[in-house]
């Protein structure tokens, strides 16, 4: 249901961080989404076209990498990896534990911009350069 | 065509996290306890805050309640008739509280200065889904489940339920008619959040509530003063 405030947030954060080099466009924005985090990756992609009309991300792709949980178990002294999200017991000992160490992200990870333009606007400010010397 | 991979590595919920942090630090300068309530509509978070409310009034503990709801101010009016201060918060569609909302309405709280409570209820919008989401920066995040609702409710929402510090059954006063398999509720309950605490309670008959109100008491006395 909140999927699409949590996409409203992703095109934001990337709006601003694309300002740094402008003229590009995003081509892709990559997501890390928790087993645990409660986000339908379909509701994402679903609203993905409409929030980012209008947007340096409009036409840009989503993709989204599930994070599995991790607990600690402190019986074992390790790090383990769930299943599913049914039970919250080590696999190896079955021990319970509360102590997560991964599995509730909403992480943006990273984007892909054109570079393209930029390259070309160097390209035009290193000819004029060289035609003034 | 020249690409580059831009690494951005942060929180999609950036804002709201941030925004949440400061809050608890404004919640532990000004030494009160904050509660999240969450649970599905239904489940009778304003009935459970009703003689929460009275109780710790009538112990002398200063306490206030913010109540999101989609629309109206009904619950605000209830839990206003046990002389505290409640606000309510109508989010006009949205699924769940966030911090800026609290931040929001605690600013214009018209004769409530956080610093002169011990307690602060929040009830948030009825969902188990969304307000996991959402860090309002609170201390105890309380998730609700009716003896209606089946037992196996905890399976069903685990990212709630593995979130909550602590976790209260209401309407116990109906649990058999209602064939309500206990047992198996608190087995649930504990394979999403081992060895969670569990309250089962009644806000018409008043069972349970006394051991609820001795926990507020003992995780309000563990406040810095």
């Amino acid at each position: 249901m909140h999927e699409l405030s949590i996409v409203a947030s992703v095109v934001d954060s990337v709006t601003e961080s694309v300002q740094a080099y402008p003229g590009s466009r995003v081509l892709e924005v990559r997501l890390r989404i928790g087993a645990l985090a409660s986000v339908v990756v379909d509701s994402l992609e679903f609203c993905w076209g409409i929030a980012t009309e209008g947007t340096p991300l409009a036409r840009s792709r989503l993709v989204v990498k599930t994070v599995p949980v991790v607990m600690h178990c402190a019986v074992c002294d390790k790090d383990v990896n769930l299943e599913g999200v049914q039970s919250f017991r080590c696999p190896l000992c079955d021990e319970p534990s509360n102590d997560l160490r991964q599995g509730r992200e909403l992480e943006i990870e990273s984007f892909e911009i054109d570079d393209e333009i930029n390259y070309e606007s160097c390209l035009e400010k290193a000819e004029a350069t060289t035609e003034k010397s | 065509m020249t690409t580059r991979i831009v690494e951005l590595r942060r929180s999609i919920l950036k804002k709201n996290d941030e925004l949440a942090a400061t809050l608890r630090q404004r919640y532990a300068t000004d030494g009160v306890l904050v509660l999240n309530l969450v649970s599905s509509p239904g489940t009778g978070k304003t009935a459970f805050l009703e003689p929460t409310l009275r109780e710790l009034r009538a112990r002398g503990s200063r306490v206030a309640a913010l109540v999101g709801d989609l629309e109206t101010d009904n619950d605000a009016r209830r839990l206003a008739a046990s002389g505290a201060p409640v606000r309510q918060i109508n989010t006009h569609g949205i699924c769940h509280l966030d911090a800026e909302m609290i931040d929001k309405h605690l600013a214009g709280w018209e004769g409530v200065e956080l610093a002169s409570l011990d307690y602060l209820f929040i009830e948030n919008v009825g969902n188990l889904v969304c307000p996991s989401s959402y860090d309002l920066g609170e201390s105890i995040r309380v998730a609700l489940l009716s003896v209606t609702e089946g037992e196996d409710k905890p399976l069903k929402y685990p990212t709630l339920f593995n979130s909550a510090d602590a976790a209260v059954i209401t309407k116990m006063d109906i649990a058999e008619p209602c064939g309500f398999d206990r047992d198996l509720a608190l087995k649930n309950i504990n394979q999403i959040r081992p060895g969670i605490r569990i309250f089962e309670t009644s806000a018409k008959t008043g069972s349970g509530m006394e051991e609820w109100l001795a926990y507020l008491e003992e995780m309000a006395s563990r406040r810095p003063s």
